[in-house]
């Protein structure tokens, strides 16, 4: 063996540095890997134990709850949304029923105001036609007794001119008859 | 077929060009002498309280750790940054995994499984740098993880059912002449347990990181012979990409096993009677 000539030369390493055999086998070295390993995974163990798994935890907790809360205020959302689709429907269709009554209000309103209106003029119109025949009958008898006035002058002087002194009576008599026939 | 045959005889060929090299100085051939323990500060013996390369690559462990787990989340935010989703994706992994394998009245021991978990896992990421020492390839260390667990599993079973925890040996749904048969293989199976869990871990450390190293060691033959070395070297270096590829899987897998064996064993403490 060469650990006389190298002190860092032991029963695993050879003169060169290599290994002799299988380094996993190796006692010596046993005690420092396991003393390091105990180390290492106390630290471990601390760390994880004490900070990184309580806040891991404490996130995905709080997040879960931020989803809880998000969901329940979606759905809550969603029912608000709902209920007001719902009042919204309502007031259109009470709107649209309101106005069919309006509608139908004014409809009535309008006929009664033109059924009144036609009935005055109507009667207006009656009047009107009945002043009218009146003032043409008038004027027609107005006429008649011009025309016997007109005729009669005519005839007497007609007569006159033939030389005959008619008489006032009975050129009336024979106008009248005339007018008649 | 032609070049099939050329190609192992060259590979023959370069074993043993390797080896006589070896001698001569031409190809470095250790693949061992990653795994030796040394002091970091100075030549001397490996004492037990010595800072060594065991010291400095757990060291590393434990920040690399810290960077994740605490600074990671330091911010708490509820709406996580990557490093904080990575931390919080690892807490939820194991934490589900206890809670599914052993039961929920395991959760008291989710930060020690944790600890062992995030450990191996780190660990084993870690000793995947080139030029790292990988301190879980050791049967010291895995050694340890693994008698930690079983005293831990041992001790809790019989303070929580006494004698009653010895029913794990007794199998209840076999035939009666079956179970005395039965008891003493649970027995053994019990006591080999640590050893399995330990040499698994190790092993699988170990042979990823020899293998790599072999193939390595025959990566610069271009530089001893043109010919040889043309068909060497590129098959070597792919070799050494594909099982890195396979380490790194098994780097994962390695923890995995040993976290969920973890599982297993206390969900028998826990609950002896099958």
């Amino acid at each position: 063996m060469a650990s006389e000539t190298h002190e860092t030369v032991s029963a695993c390493v050879d003169s060169h540095g290599g290994a002799v055999g299988m380094p996993q086998l190796c006692s010596e070295w046993m005690g420092n890997q396991i003393f390091w390993l105990v180390v290492t995974l106390v630290v471990i163990f601390f760390i994880l134990s004490r900070i990184a798994l309580p806040r891991i935890a404490a996130v995905l907790a709080e997040r879960q709850g931020a989803i809880t809360n998000d969901l329940a205020t979606a759905e809550d959302l969603k029912a608000k949304a709902v209920e007001a689709e719902e009042a919204y429907n309502k007031a259109l269709a009470d709107a649209r029923v309101e106005a069919q009554n309006i509608i139908a209000a004014t409809k009535a309103e309008i006929k009664a105001e033109l059924d009144e209106a036609t009935a005055k003029a109507d009667a207006e119109i009656a009047a009107k036609a009945a002043e009218g025949e009146k003032v043409i009958a008038e004027i027609r008898a107005n006429a008649l007794e011009s025309i016997k006035e007109v005729a009669k002058d005519t005839t007497k002087e007609l007569v006159a001119a033939m030389g005959v002194k008619a008489d006032a009576r009975s050129v009336t008599a024979a106008v009248n008859a005339r007018l008649k026939g | 077929m032609a070049t099939d045959s050329q190609g192992e005889e060259t590979v023959a060929h370069g074993a043993e060009a390797a080896e006589h090299a070896s001698e001569g100085g031409g190809l470095v051939f250790h693949p061992m002498d990653q795994f030796i323990v040394k002091p970091l500060f100075g030549d001397g013996a490996v004492g037990m309280f010595t800072v060594t390369n065991v010291t400095f690559w757990m060291a590393l462990t434990v920040l690399a750790i810290i960077g994740l787990l605490v600074l990671g989340t330091s911010r708490r935010a509820t709406i996580p940054s990557r490093i904080q989703s990575i931390a919080e994706l690892a807490y939820g992994f194991i934490r589900k995994m206890v809670e599914d394998v052993a039961g929920k009245d395991a959760l008291p021991y989710f930060p020690y499984i944790m600890t062992l978990f995030i450990f191996i896992v780190f660990s084993n990421f870690l000793g995947l740098l080139p030029g790292a020492f990988t301190t879980t390839s050791h049967i010291a260390v895995t050694a340890v993880l693994a008698m930690l667990v079983f005293l831990t599993v041992t001790l809790m079973g019989f303070f929580k059912h006494g004698l009653g925890f010895l029913g794990v040996f007794w199998i209840s749904a076999a035939p009666l002449p079956l179970r005395p048969i039965l008891a003493l293989i649970e027995v053994i199976s019990y006591f080999v347990r640590p050893v399995s869990h330990s040499i698994r871990l190790a092993g699988n450390m170990m042979a990823g990181h020899a293998v790599i190293k072999v193939f390595a060691a025959f990566a610069p033959m271009v530089t001893i012979s043109v010919g040889v070395g043309l068909l060497v070297t590129p098959l070597s270096i792919i070799a050494i990409t594909a099982i890195y590829a396979l380490e790194v899987l098994v780097a994962f897998i390695q923890a995995y096993v040993f976290t969920i064996l973890t599982c297993v064993y206390l969900k028998d403490a826990l609950h002896p009677h099958h």
